[in-house]
């Protein structure tokens, strides 16, 4: 019960991550691509509520808006929220069978999308396709996947 | 079912400051996203953040690149044979094309009147590469390796041998975002060159596909009409071909018809782009409109350079 935080783990899979979310793809797996940031952000934040996700999650975000161009701070306020979230209910999360708590990553998911969407009408680029939201089931049903995979990374207790 | 199934890492003190963390990151975030909407400040930041990004972007579509490095070196000596046989013959054609476009060029001049000969449109171009495509209903973007350093500048044309691509919509200092006609936040003034009907092509977010939202129902629009810039709007000339129309339904009850376009530039399989500078001297060239201050205190200020000088 040593307790330690593996912050270069967390750091590489966050790399990873953001990699996968910026990486060029054709366009159906494009759109269906999940948002890897956030749910590799919220494994972390759910595990480790001190390890300072908050501000690797401003800072892969603000990486976001630059490589996406989007509003400089948008995914990093998005992001930010997501991994706020996860440390309040880190509890509440873990106490809960997969079967749920890929439910409640599909609620963070739609939460998450739904402030990009308000930031992108409130700067002028609104965008209403339907296609957008097609990510946040896609994110729910890979969560026991991502928490399979994360889970081997970290150091057993 | 033990799936985060270890003991919880201090709980108690996890909790207590998430929320002041997260007020203080939110207030920075919406600090930044207030100045890049209005003011200068950011700019400089996003073009440094640009710059950072660049090496990280062109080694996320690294693989892309090796793979056409490859496929490409491994190609027989046949194929590159036949290759540049069809070539040649291509250059044949354009070179009987050119021919008779320098005499249409001199009976458009003495048509027009003008005792000189016209300058020539394209004033400057260059070829840049495209280094990654995001083709997706949200975003038709591409980005390419050149920037700043080489004279690039935003809203410049960019297109590819067959026709409009798109316009630089972001300067970083070694590559530039291109927005492509069918990303769905563009819209480019178009004109039918079998009627000089002029209309609007925006963007659909499918890359094969524009959209004509604004044309009446009894205006005279077919399948297989070429669809070229009509020099409105102040980033591309007039008479560049932009798409062929590929579909109209008309419905009795609506004003508008529902018109479809194919783009006739073709971003999947290109991998340059050309970059446009016009003559402003010519006629066909964009009539230049000074940038929109947003400031209300506009009239008063000089006219702002699009670009800052270089430091």
């Amino acid at each position: 019960m040593s307790g330690r935080t593996p912050r270069l783990t967390i750091l590489t899979t966050c790399i990873i991550a953001l990699v996968l979310t910026v990486a060029p793809l054709p366009t159906w797996p494009a759109i269906l691509r999940p948002a890897f940031l956030v749910l590799v952000l919220l494994y972390w934040s759910v595990m480790y509520p001190r390890a300072g996700g908050m501000m690797l999650a401003f800072i892969g975000g603000l990486a976001i808006d630059v490589f996406q161009g989007s509003l400089l701070g948008e995914h990093a306020l998005a992001l930010c929220f997501i991994v706020y979230l996860g440390i309040r209910f880190n509890l509440l999360m873990r106490a809960k069978p997969l079967f749920e708590q890929s439910l409640f990553v599909f609620v963070a998911l739609v939460v998450y999308e739904t402030l990009l969407w308000m930031l992108d009408g409130w700067s002028g680029h609104p965008l209403t396709t339907p296609w957008r939201w097609a990510h946040t089931p896609v994110g729910g049903l890979i969560w026991p996947l991502v928490v399979g995979i994360l889970g081997r990374f970290q150091p057993s207790r | 079912m033990a799936v985060f199934g270890t003991d919880v890492d201090r709980p108690l003190y996890g909790r207590s400051s998430a929320g002041l963390r997260f007020t203080g990151y939110a207030a920075l975030a919406i600090t930044l996203m207030y100045y890049d909407q209005h003011g200068r400040l950011a700019q400089r930041i996003r073009f440094a953040l640009d710059a950072a990004a660049y090496p990280v972007q062109s080694a996320v579509s690294s693989p892309a690149t090796g793979w056409r490095w490859l496929t490409d070196s491994f190609q027989t000596r046949d194929e590159l044979r036949a290759e540049n046989q069809q070539l040649r013959a291509r250059v044949t054609g354009l070179e009987l094309s050119v021919m008779r476009q320098a005499a249409l060029e001199q009976e458009n001049n003495e048509l027009r009147g003008l005792r000189n000969s016209l300058p020539p449109l394209i004033k400057h171009w260059q070829l840049a590469e495209i280094i990654s495509v995001e083709t997706n209903p949200l975003r038709q973007r591409i980005v390419i390796n050149k920037g700043e350093h080489d004279g690039v500048v935003v809203s410049q044309a960019v297109v590819d041998g067959n026709g409009v691509l798109g316009q630089v919509a972001r300067v970083g200092p070694w590559s530039a975002e291109v927005i492509l006609v069918t990303d769905p936040e563009h819209a480019i003034p178009v004109q039918v060159t079998r009627n000089n009907l002029r209309s609007v092509a925006v963007g659909s977010g499918n890359s094969g596909e524009l959209l004509l939202p604004y044309v009446a129902i009894n205006s005279d629009v077919k399948s297989g009409d070429l669809l070229v810039t009509s020099g409105l709007g102040g980033v591309f000339p007039a008479g560049l071909p932009v798409a062929t129309i590929s579909g109209v339904h008309r419905e009795s009850q609506q004003v508008l018809a529902q018109v479809r376009a194919q783009p006739v530039a073709t971003v999947e399989r290109d991998r340059e782009v050309i970059l446009l500078d016009f003559e402003p001297s010519n006629p066909a060239a964009p009539a230049h409109n000074p940038p929109i201050e947003p400031a209300p205190t506009a009239v008063t200020k000089p006219q702002p350079k699009p670009q800052d000088p270089d430091e």
